[in-house]
């Protein structure tokens, strides 16, 4: 197996035993790019070689001085451009932070600083994170390496693609409706949701606050682990952040599926959900029953009502959220206007694009006088009952279990002429940013080679149990190993210099 | 149904400058959205409260400690404008 397509935890065993080190490892990923980011486009911003191989000749001479180092000392990461980066841009692949450099870092990024995890640039998005297939980025469309003609998913459609193409070991994303998960699932990689609380959102362009949430993106589960325990915990500059400890995830991962009780949400398997997406997963229900779980169908009868609620409290959100962006402070600035007013005005129509002003316009109408009520007051209230029905679910059972997305990745443009085509994308995915809850996506299968996931819902603060169980059906199912038919280069250490 | 007026004045509230011919569009691209998500009307929901939180969270509140703030040049190098260490903007009352 090449460098580039190795886990955090094979990369750290070598890196450990000193068979590997950092800077060769940064070498092999950074060729990597070299050869493959031309056809996928993952970033939207690459650190300077340099700057890269310096920090990995860091991690080297801390090993050799016999410093204890975490599991991710020298590991290639990839951060999604919405994470505060000190020094580097941060532009949401928005033209209105255009030039704007990040003056902090992101709790997150911080964590992985301190873990001296080396950071090889920011990846492409849908602006703001307002979307499912990274058409949405102000700069240029991100592919998916499985079919270069079809999305990668999204928001976080380069960071999938960076892990899926070999660019990067692992990286991080954000969701707030499903934006680690789905791209995840349309790339063939795993991706993880934590809980509400479970991950600082210091640092965090916000988009919808009360959904969003930082995780992971990986080759496998046990990597899905190591990262989330790596950027855990409370933080006091988030008020939202949840205090509680943050356990071992690794420590539990090998305990298997046997006695659980599975239940599965007939209303996200139901209409909308693709035959070929349907059979991989009741496919993969029959391997967690043999394995040793204890699976039945469940309702949660609103459900189906969750799209709808998601599409009224993300947008109001995020026109509150998005007021920041004025001309006067940072980014972007429409120049020559008479007025305040109409530089404001004009600077917003220039510098977002044409999702994020629609996505404006829907909140700013939902919250406004004589409305409020109708759409917004409404939607909270029909959150309040998707919640008590997983609160209900989970009394019974330990984990959800249903597709991650209703499709597998789709064509670029096939989407983009009808947003709710795009939005009901989505459909699996939001009832658990409603409800604030852990779930992650790997892949349960193909379909004419394009990977489909297969999402696993958590209790509140319960990743080990999703970890567990996502484990458990990945080593057993053994899709693993399959990578996307993109061409090989070299071992990283036959430099071109 | 949603009037162009009215889109008119949802884009001055949000201050987002647009055309005659986006205001059309919007009228029918936000009034399909709208037509969607009014599904929501189908749902009972007497007597259930709004949520505010998903989970419930306590003892949250951090200690009031004084900090160290970002500097004001560090703040200003992001500014599109500035003089004399302060944001630069067009005029803001109208002569």
């Amino acid at each position: 197996m090449e460098l580039y397509e190795s886990t955090v935890h094979g990369l750290q065993t070598r890196l450990a035993a000193g068979e590997l080190s950092a800077e060769e490892l940064a070498e092999a990923v950074l060729e990597r790019i070299d050869h493959v980011e031309e056809d996928i486009h993952s970033f939207v911003y690459r650190r300077l070689r340099e700057e890269v191989l310096a920090e990995a000749r860091a991690v080297d001479a801390s090993r050799m001085r016999g410093d204890a180092l975490g599991p991710l000392a020298g590991i290639p990461i990839a951060l999604k451009d919405n994470l505060n980066t000190r020094g580097l841009p941060t532009t949401c692949a928005s033209a209105i932070l255009e030039g704007y450099i990040a003056p902090y870092d992101a709790t997150v990024v911080e964590s992985l600083a301190q873990q001296q995890a080396v950071v090889i640039g920011k990846t492409n998005m849908d602006e703001f994170a307002m979307g499912s297939s990274t058409e949405h980025s102000a700069y240029h469309p991100t592919r998916n390496p499985w079919d270069v003609g079809r999305v990668p998913g999204g928001s976080s459609g380069g960071s999938a693609a960076a892990v899926a193409a070999g660019e990067a070991i692992a990286a991080l994303g954000s969701d707030t409706g499903g934006s680690i998960r789905q791209p995840a699932s349309f790339c063939g990689i795993v991706g993880l949701k934590p809980t509400y609380g479970r991950v600082s959102r210091y640092g965090l362009v916000a988009f919808a606050s009360s959904l969003d949430q930082i995780g992971p993106l990986t080759r496998d589960v046990r990597d899905a682990a190591i990262v989330l325990g790596a950027i855990a915990g409370h933080d006091r500059r988030d008020a939202t952040s949840n205090p509680g400890e943050v356990p071992d995830y690794l420590a539990g991962i090998e305990s298997g599926c046997r006695g659980l009780r599975l239940g599965v949400p007939r209303q996200l398997l139901g209409e909308g959900v693709a035959a070929e997406v349907r059979s991989a997963v009741l496919a993969a229900l029959d391997l967690l029953t043999e394995l040793g779980a204890d699976i039945e169908e469940c309702s949660l009868p609103t459900l189906p009502h969750a799209l709808d609620a998601y599409y009224v409290i993300a947008p109001a959100e995020a026109s509150s959220n998005l007021a920041r962006y004025d001309g006067v402070r940072f980014g972007h600035r429409t120049r020559g206007s008479q007025s305040y007013r109409e530089m404001f005005e004009r600077t917003r129509a220039e510098g977002f694009g044409p999702e994020v002003r629609r996505r404006i316009m829907l909140g700013t109408y939902a919250l406004s006088a004589g409305y409020y009520d109708q759409y917004y007051g409404k939607a909270q209230q029909v959150r309040t009952r998707i919640c008590r029905e997983f609160e209900l679910a989970f009394e019974r059972y330990t984990a959800l279990v249903s597709p991650t997305a209703p499709t597998t990745a789709f064509r670029f443009g096939e989407r983009m002429a009808d947003p709710l085509q795009m939005y009901v994308n989505d459909i699996c995915t939001v009832p658990v940013n409603l409800a604030g809850l852990p779930a992650i996506s790997l892949p349960c299968g193909f379909h004419d080679g394009l990977p489909i996931g297969l999402q696993i819902i958590g209790r509140p603060m319960d990743e080990a149990t999703i970890l567990t169980l996502a484990h458990a059906y990945e080593q057993a199912a053994d899709l693993g190993r399959r990578r996307p038919p993109l061409s090989r280069v070299p071992m990283g250490n036959d430099r071109e210099e | 149904m949603l009037t162009k007026e009215q889109v008119r004045q949802v884009a001055a509230l949000a201050r987002v400058r647009a055309s005659d011919d986006e205001l059309t569009g919007y009228v029918a691209e936000l009034g399909r959205i709208l037509d969607h998500v009014a599904r929501l009307q189908e749902v009972d929901t007497e007597g259930m409260p709004p949520t505010s939180r998903a989970l419930e969270q306590r003892g949250i509140l951090r200690e009031d400690m004084p900090q160290v703030p970002l500097l004001r040049e560090t703040v200003l190098a992001n500014a599109p404008d500035e003089r004399h260490g302060m944001f630069l903007v067009p005029r803001v009352v109208e002569e």
